[in-house]
């Protein structure tokens, strides 16, 4: 039997069977979506916590890693909901190096803070879909809604960021 | 009609590659996909700290308990004889 079914009849070791398979995978894709190694720690425990507790309305015909995603990404956008609004990101993490001479500091600074100050059901299809280059199907499979939903709320992201980097004399 | 569509779409979509150069720019993609450390220790200690569910009975009784002692403040000392 699957460790999602037996998780479903209640038998502890598939529980962590569960945990040790996926807490890889639910880390990446929360600290993709808050950018906080320490606050992506914290929401995977946070995760696999509310999974637990869901276990009685689990449907174990359905699909485990699908639903345990879902959880995640509500659980990153409650934590971004509660952090303070336009904070800087955080810049303590492993990221690809950004070449000084694209893009000043200061213009740099001025983005963090204008992608900072989009309220995170935007916020999280942003940097899922253009920062991450994630697909569109999948991004919607994590929210609970479809392609063409995430597609109107990226342009309205997109429209949204231009008006607020122009406003700052950035054109993009 | 369509050639408006078309040069709207394209509009946009040139909108969404540009906003995708800056944004990777200022905030590049994260490379980290590995947590720090073994979280299965904090998700026991977690486990751990569920408080045991009060069963409704208890509730009933604690209820039916305050409600006698409203009626018959006098049962107190019976009450507290029997703890």
């Amino acid at each position: 039997m699957d460790p999602w079914h037996r998780f479903a009849e209640g038998h502890p070791d598939a529980f962590e069977s569960l945990f040790r398979q996926y807490q890889r995978d639910v880390y990446s894709w929360i600290v993709r979506i808050v950018r906080d190694s320490a606050a992506a720690e914290d929401l995977t425990v946070e995760t696999f916590w509310r999974m637990y507790r869901a276990r009685a309305r689990f449907n174990p015909e359905g699909k485990g890693a699908a639903w345990l995603r879902r959880i995640a990404t509500n659980a990153a956008l409650d934590h971004l909901r509660h952090a303070k609004r336009q904070a800087p990101l955080p810049e303590d993490l492993p990221a690809d190096p950004v070449p000084d001479s694209a893009v000043q500091h200061e213009t740099r600074l001025a983005i963090q803070r204008a992608l900072g100050q989009l309220s995170p059901r935007l916020r999280v299809v942003v940097q899922l879909g253009l920062v991450e280059d994630e697909p569109y199907d999948e991004i919607g499979a994590a929210l609970g809604i479809s392609s063409n939903a995430v597609k109107v709320r990226m342009f309205r992201a997109v429209r949204l960021l231009r008006k607020k980097l122009l406003e700052t004399g950035i054109t993009p | 009609m369509n050639n408006m569509n078309d040069m709207n779409d394209r509009d946009t979509n040139q909108q969404l590659q540009a906003m995708r150069k800056l944004l990777k720019a200022a905030v590049p993609p994260v490379t980290e996909v590995e947590p720090p450390r073994d979280l299965w220790p904090r998700m026991l200690r977690r486990l751990e700290t569920v408080p045991a569910p009060v069963p409704w009975w208890d509730w009933a009784l604690l209820g039916a308990t305050v409600a006698v002692l409203c009626a018959f403040p006098s049962a107190l000392p019976a009450l507290l004889f029997h703890l």
